[in-house]
């Protein structure tokens, strides 16, 4: 896991309170900086890379890991 | 690259129909969309201070019933004095069990996100409803003006 900068756990949450939370937390944090998010939404794999093309943030990473599901975005 | 926008019409006051209008706008919020909501005849109960929505099994064969309850008790049933109440009860348990947000919070997360909320001016009258019974930060207004920002949506739904 690269690093990052701040952690979102949104274990538990469906959609589209993921997406939302991290909006959310992504907007407390300076450009550049990397936000990783870890959901157990198997939607959010799909949603967090249409979030990322449509607002311009970058996905550095999609895994899976252990049944949770990680992701890297950087701030743009 | 230029703002897109996106216009609701929620016309539904029922505990399931309540969550697209709230989880699309939300989202939309969140992606960068300019989006306004305009709620009109039973919509306007999703804008209540207090929400007091249901969920009905009547004349909806699509949903889900637990422990075959619709066998049991077909149609007539569904019609049984509390079967409604129970419903909606097990409902919001389903759902926060699975972590759906309730309405309170999507409509919460709509409006710290600045989706316009829009009252219809008419069904309010209609009601006999009282700006009083609603959130603050609701807007009244009418057809026309519902138009003036669909007409220059990128998406338009009507819910």
């Amino acid at each position: 896991m690269a690093d990052f900068d701040q952690e979102l756990d949104a274990s538990g949450l469906n959609c589209p309170l993921p997406i939302l939370r991290a909006k959310k937390t992504l907007a407390s944090m300076e450009s550049g900086q990397v936000l990783h998010i870890i959901a157990t939404d198997p939607g959010s794999v799909k949603d967090f890379d249409a979030f990322a093309k449509q607002t311009g943030n970058e996905l550095l990473e999609s895994r899976e890991e252990g049944g949770k599901f990680h992701f890297l975005i950087k701030k743009a | 690259m230029e703002e897109k926008k996106l216009a609701i019409i929620a016309t539904k006051g029922s505990l399931d129909w309540a969550y697209p209008p709230f989880i699309l706008a939300s989202t939309a919020a969140a992606l960068g969309y300019n989006t306004q909501i305009f709620f009109t005849f039973y919509g306007l109960q999703l804008l209540k201070k207090k929400l007091s929505l249901e969920v009905t099994p009547l004349g909806n064969p699509g949903m889900p019933m637990p422990l075959g309850m619709d066998k049991w008790f077909p149609v007539l049933g569904m019609a049984l004095p509390g079967m409604q109440r129970m419903m909606t009860a097990m409902m919001k348990q389903t759902m926060k069990k699975k972590g759906v947000a309730s309405i309170e919070e999507l409509r919460e997360l709509c409006i710290e996100a600045d989706v316009k909320l829009i009252a219809c001016q008419m069904t309010v009258d209609l009601f006999d409803m009282e700006a009083s019974e609603f959130i603050d930060g609701v807007e009244y207004a009418g057809a026309a003006a519902f138009f003036e920002f669909a007409g220059e949506s990128d998406i338009c739904l009507y819910i």
